[in-house]
C-alpha cells in the first residue's frame, strides 16, 4: 500500500496553476475580495465554500475574466490572465443556471466552442460524440435543451465546458438546481469526470456537505477573505476558527478560559459550578487566555449512569430527540441552563431506544474530541 | 372554475362591441352597391373593382409598401442597437439625453415631430420625397423598436452571453450566435410594429413628403375629408381583413408554439 | 472600439433626426416673420452673436393677443382631460371584465383589445363618419326606433370628438388596467369579505386601490396623446372645435405662418412636459415596486 497521495500543496517544489497573489476587487466602496492570496494546484478539485455574497462567485467570475482585478494579480501557468479577456483564456466555466443555448440542440451546444477555434469539422464531431459517450447523453444529441430534464441539462453544461479541454474548469453551485437525491448521485459523477479528464475543477457552493463530498481542498470564505484551506478532512476535524467549526456541520461550542495541564494537555474553566474540562491541543495556549472548545456531536458520548473512565462527563437531562432514521440528536441541558447536543447513530430499532423526554443522562467526551480555537 | 357575473358579461359584451361595432359596419358598407350609406341597395363588389383600378391609389399604396419596408428595417436595424445600449452598455457620457431621446419621441404629438423634421429638411435642403418620409419614419419607428427590444433583453439571462464569450466567441459573435436569435421573435414584433406604423402614419408623412410622393394615409384623409366613399370603405376592409388575419395567425403559431414547448418539457422531466 | 461605434451610430441618428430639430423649431419661434422669406430661410451658419440679437418673442407675444390660440390650448385641454375620463370609466368595467374571466379565455379577449392597435388609426376614425352623419347608421337606427324624430347632429361637434377618442385610445387604457387587475391576487378580495366587507366595499378598498397604478398609466396614455391630436377633431370636429394640434396644422399649411406654427408648437411642448415627467416618475416607481 504505498499508493502516494494527491497532495501537491504540501511539496514546495510543485508550481501553483493558478495563484491569486494579494487580490482585492472593489465594486464602488463594496470590498469584495479583501487582500487574497490563494494557490491552487494542477489536476486539483478545488471548492470555495462560503454563505453567500462572501466573494466566492466573484472569485470564480475574475478566474473566467467577467471581472477585472481591482488591485493584486491573479497567474494562470504562472502568466498574469489580469488583461486577457474571457474569450481568449484557456478556462471555461459551467453556469449556476447552466446558459445552455435554448436555439440549439445539445449536439451544437457542446460543439459551440470547437467551432470558434480552427478544428476541423471531422474533428469537432469526433470531440463531441466523445463528450456525450462521457455524460451519457448520446441519446439526447439532437434534443433542444427544453426537451431533456433538469438532470441532463447539468450533464449537457458540463460536456460544452469541458469540450475544449480547458486547463481549468470552474463549476458555479453546479448542483444546486438538482433535487438532493440526483445531486448525491451527481456528486460521484462528477468526480469520475474530474478524474478521467484530469482536468482541474474549482467549484463554488454554498452547500458545505457538497464541498466535502467532492473536492481534494476546500476554502472556507467569509466576506472577501479566505479563513481556512484545508482538505475536508481537515476542515472537519481541525476547523481553524469557531466560524469553521461552525460553517461546517453540527458543533457545541464551549467558552472559557485555559490553564496549562502539561503536556499539550489543557484545562478548560467553562461554567460556574462545574468542573473545568480536559482538552488536547498542539497550538500552545497561555494560562488565562480565552478559548473555545468546540466538539462536534457525534463525538458526544450519552450514557444513564456517569461512565467510570471519562475524561470529561457532565449531568444534564434531555430536552428534545430530533429523529433523523439513521440518528438521533439529543439536546442535553445541563444545570447551567447550557445545551449540549451528542448524536449517537440508530443501530438499534426505535422501541428499543434507551432515552425519552426529562431523563436525566450523563453526557461525556474524550480529551481528544474536540477542537480548542483561540478565534 | 370562475364564472362571470352578469356585470362582467355585460361589461365585455358592450366594450368589445363599442370596439367592433364601427369595423364591422364599415366593411358591411363596402359591399353596399349604392354609393350613399343611407341606402342599402343590395351586395356588390364593384367598389373594389374600381378601386383596383384607381391608379392613384395603387401608386400611393407601392410608395407606402415601399417606405415602410425600408424604414422599419432601418428602424429595427437602429433600435435594437439602441435597445442594446440602454441595456447592456452601464454608463456613458450623455446616457440621460439618448434614453430621453429614445423615449420622447413614444409620447411627442405627431405635429410636432412632423413640423421639425420638415424644418429640418428645407434648412439641410433636402428635397422633400420618399427619401424624407424614410428619414422620418425610421426616426420614430426605432424608438418603438427599442422599447419592444429593450424589454426583451432586460429579461435576458446574461449568462447565455457569458458562456458564449466563455467558449472563445468575440462579443460580436456572442450577439450574432446567442443574443440575436434568442431575442429574434422581438425584434420581429419590433419591425412588425415599426412597419405598421409607417404603413398607418398621416401626420409626420404630411409635413415631410412632396408632390411626386404621395402616401396612401395621406390619399385616404383627402379622399375621406369630403365625407364617405364607398371605395375608401372596400380599401379599409382589405387593411383589416389583412391585419386581422396576420394577427390571428400570430397568435395560433404562438399558442400552438408554447404549448408544444410546455409538453415537451413536461415529457423530459418524466423518467424514461 | 465597437461598442463606441455602437452608441454612437443610433446616438447620432437621434441627434440630427429628434433633438437639432426641434433647436431649429425653437429657434425659428424666436425669429421675425418679416425676415423669414419664404415665409422663413434658416441659416445655421449666422453665428451665436446674431442668433441672439436675432431673438425675438414676438410671436409669443402674438400668441396672447389673439385670443383663438389661448381657446385653442385651453379647450384642447378640457377635451383630453374629460376624454380621458370617459376612457376611464369605459375602459375599467372592460378590463375588470377580462381579468375575471376564466384563464382560457384571457388570451383570446387580450387578442381583442390589441388588434385594433394594429388597424390603421385613420381607418378606425374614417369609420365613425358613417355611423355619426345626419344620415347615417345611428341616426338611422334612432329613427326606427322612434327614440327621435329628426336627426341628431352629431359629426362635426365636439361629442363626435370625445367619441373618436375615446374610441380609438380605449386599448391604452384597458391594457395597463388589465395588466394590474391580473396580478393581483384573488385571495384578497376573498380575505376583504371574509373580514366583514361588502362585495362594492371589497372592490373600493381593495380593487381599486391595487389598480391604482394601472389606472394612473391608462390615463397619461389617453391624455398625453390626445391633447396634440389632429386626426381625429379635423375628421369629427366641426369648426368650432378648437384643438391646438389642429390649430397648428393649419397655421402651418393654410397660413404658412412657420414662426407662429413653432410658436404654437414650443408652448405646446411645455404643457405636455409635465405630464410626461409625471408619467414616466409613475413608471418608474411601479419597475421599482416590482423589483
Amino acid at each position: 500500500m504505498s499508493e502516494t497521495v494527491f497532495a501537491p500543496w504540501e511539496d514546495p517544489n510543485e508550481k501553483p496553476l493558478i495563484r491569486f497573489q494579494n487580490v482585492t476587487k472593489r465594486f464602488g466602496d463594496f470590498v469584495a475580495i479583501d487582500d487574497l492570496t490563494l494557490d491552487i494546484y494542477a489536476q486539483e478539485f478545488f471548492a470555495l465554500l462560503g454563505p453567500s455574497g462572501c466573494g466566492k462567485t466573484t472569485m470564480m467570475r475574475m478566474l473566467a475574466g467577467f471581472e477585472t482585478v481591482s488591485d493584486g494579480r491573479i497567474e494562470l501557468s504562472g502568466q498574469d490572465i489580469g488583461r486577457v479577456p474571457p474569450n481568449k483564456r484557456a478556462v471555461n466555466m459551467m453556469f449556476q443556471s447552466y446558459a445552455l443555448f435554448p436555439h440549439l440542440s445539445v449536439w451544437e451546444n457542446i460543439a459551440f466552442g470547437l467551432k470558434r477555434g480552427s478544428m476541423p469539422k471531422e474533428q469537432i464531431a469526433a470531440r463531441v460524440d466523445e463528450m456525450l459517450k462521457l455524460t451519457r447523453l448520446e441519446k439526447f444529441a439532437q434534443r433542444k435543451p427544453h426537451q431533456i430534464s433538469g438532470g441532463q441539462r447539468q450533464r449537457v453544461a458540463l460536456a460544452r465546458s469541458l469540450a475544449k479541454a480547458p486547463k481549468l474548469l470552474l463549476l458555479d453551485e453546479p448542483l444546486g438546481a438538482l433535487d438532493k437525491k440526483l445531486r448525491q448521485d451527481t456528486q460521484f459523477e462528477l468526480m469520475d469526470i474530474q478524474e478521467t479528464t484530469g482536468t482541474t475543477f474549482v467549484i463554488v457552493t454554498h452547500d458545505q456537505e457538497e464541498a466535502m463530498t467532492v473536492a481534494s481542498r476546500v476554502a472556507v470564505m467569509d466576506e472577501g477573505r479566505i479563513i481556512q484551506v484545508a482538505t475536508p478532512a481537515q476542515i472537519y476535524e481541525a476547523p481553524n476558527s469557531v466560524y469553521v467549526a461552525d460553517f461546517i456541520g453540527d458543533v457545541n461550542i464551549l467558552t472559557g478560559t485555559v490553564k496549562s495541564a502539561g503536556d499539550e494537555r489543557y484545562h478548560v474553566d467553562w461554567a460556574v459550578n462545574q468542573p473545568p474540562v480536559l482538552a488536547t491541543s498542539a497550538k500552545p495556549f497561555s494560562d488565562g487566555q480565552e478559548c473555545h472548545l468546540a466538539i462536534r456531536p457525534e463525538k458526544i458520548l450519552i450514557s444513564p449512569t456517569k461512565p467510570e473512565d471519562a475524561e470529561n462527563a457532565v449531568q444534564g437531562k434531555i430536552l428534545d430527540i430530533a429523529y433523523l432514521g439513521n440518528l438521533s440528536t439529543y439536546h442535553v441541558e445541563l444545570p447551567g441552563g447550557q445545551i449540549i447536543k451528542a448524536q449517537t447513530a440508530n443501530t438499534r430499532r426505535i422501541s428499543r431506544r434507551n432515552f425519552t423526554w426529562e431523563d436525566p443522562v450523563w453526557i461525556s467526551w474524550s480529551a481528544t474530541a474536540g477542537v480548542l480555537l483561540d478565534q | 372554475m370562475k364564472r362571470l357575473s352578469w356585470f362582467n358579461v355585460t361589461s365585455l359584451t358592450l366594450g368589445f362591441a363599442f370596439l367592433y361595432l364601427p369595423m364591422v359596419l364599415l366593411i358591411i358598407y363596402s359591399f353596399n352597391a349604392s354609393k350613399l350609406v343611407t341606402v342599402w341597395a343590395g351586395f356588390s363588389t364593384k367598389w373594389y373593382g374600381t378601386l383596383f383600378q384607381n391608379e392613384a391609389f395603387l401608386d400611393a399604396a407601392w410608395v407606402t409598401l415601399k417606405v415602410a419596408v425600408i424604414s422599419s428595417t432601418f428602424a429595427t436595424v437602429l433600435g435594437t442597437m439602441a435597445a442594446y445600449v440602454l441595456v447592456r452598455s452601464g454608463r456613458f457620457w450623455g446616457r440621460t439625453l439618448f434614453s430621453g431621446m429614445i423615449y420622447a419621441p413614444l409620447v411627442m404629438p405627431e405635429v410636432i415631430t412632423g413640423l421639425s423634421l420638415l424644418l429640418l429638411f428645407i434648412s439641410i435642403g433636402l428635397d422633400r420625397g420618399v427619401m424624407t418620409i424614410v428619414l422620418a419614419h425610421t426616426t420614430f419607428s426605432m424608438c418603438f423598436v427599442s422599447v419592444v427590444v429593450s424589454s426583451r433583453l432586460i429579461s435576458f439571462d446574461r449568462s447565455l452571453e457569458e458562456a458564449a464569450l466563455d467558449l472563445g466567441c468575440s462579443a460580436f459573435d456572442a450577439f450574432r450566435l446567442v443574443t440575436l436569435p434568442i431575442i429574434a421573435p422581438a425584434v420581429i414584433s419590433g419591425w412588425l410594429l415599426a412597419f405598421t406604423l409607417s404603413l398607418d402614419d398621416l401626420v409626420i408623412a404630411s409635413f415631410v413628403s412632396g408632390p411626386s410622393s404621395t402616401t396612401l394615409p395621406i390619399k385616404i384623409w383627402s379622399a375621406v375629408r369630403l365625407g364617405v366613399s364607398p371605395e375608401i370603405n372596400a380599401l379599409s376592409t382589405i387593411m383589416i381583413g389583412i391585419v386581422t388575419v396576420g394577427v390571428i395567425t400570430a397568435s395560433l403559431v404562438s399558442k400552438r408554439n408554447s404549448l408544444r414547448m410546455q409538453r415537451e418539457e413536461q415529457a423530459a422531466e418524466r423518467p424514461a | 472600439m465597437r461598442r463606441v461605434a455602437l452608441i454612437a451610430v443610433p446616438y447620432a441618428w437621434l441627434l440630427t433626426l429628434f433633438l437639432i430639430p426641434f433647436l431649429i423649431v425653437f429657434k425659428i419661434s424666436l425669429s421675425d416673420m418679416a425676415l423669414a422669406i419664404p415665409p422663413y430661410t434658416p441659416t445655421l451658419n449666422d453665428g451665436l452673436a446674431a442668433l441672439i440679437a436675432g431673438l425675438d418673442f414676438e410671436n409669443f407675444v402674438f400668441l396672447t393677443t389673439d385670443d383663438l390660440y389661448y381657446k385653442a390650448y385651453l379647450s384642447s385641454l378640457q377635451i383630453a382631460l374629460f376624454s380621458t375620463l370617459m376612457t376611464l370609466l369605459v375602459g375599467y368595467p372592460i378590463a375588470y371584465g377580462m381579468a375575471r374571466a376564466p384563464q382560457e379565455w384571457r388570451a383570446t379577449l387580450m387578442m381583442l383589445v390589441i388588434l385594433p392597435f394594429w388597424t390603421s388609426f385613420l381607418i378606425r376614425v374614417y369609420a365613425w363618419v358613417g355611423i355619426l352623419s345626419n344620415e347615417g347608421v345611428l341616426n338611422q337606427f334612432l329613427l326606427w326606433l322612434g327614440l327621435v324624430s329628426e336627426p341628431l347632429t352629431i359629426l362635426n361637434t365636439t361629442t363626435a370628438v370625445y367619441i373618436g377618442i375615446v374610441y380609438t385610445y380605449l386599448p391604452f387604457m384597458i391594457l395597463p388596467i388589465y395588466a394590474a387587475l391580473d396580478r393581483m391576487d384573488d385571495s384578497l378580495i376573498e380575505a376583504a369579505e371574509d373580514l366583514g366587507c361588502s362585495r362594492l366595499t371589497a372592490f373600493w378598498l381593495v380593487t381599486i386601490p391595487l389598480s391604482r397604478n394601472g389606472i394612473i398609466a391608462g390615463c397619461f396614455l389617453v391624455f398625453i396623446p390626445a391633447l396634440g391630436e389632429f386626426v381625429i377633431p379635423s375628421l369629427l370636429g366641426g369648426s368650432g372645435t378648437l384643438m391646438i394640434g389642429k390649430v397648428l396644422f393649419e397655421e402651418f399649411f393654410n397660413n404658412r405662418d412657420w414662426p407662429v406654427a413653432s410658436a404654437v408648437a414650443v408652448i405646446l411642448l411645455l404643457i405636455l412636459i409635465v405630464p410626461i415627467v409625471l408619467f414616466q416618475r409613475n413608471q418608474q416607481r411601479q419597475a421599482e415596486a416590482e423589483q
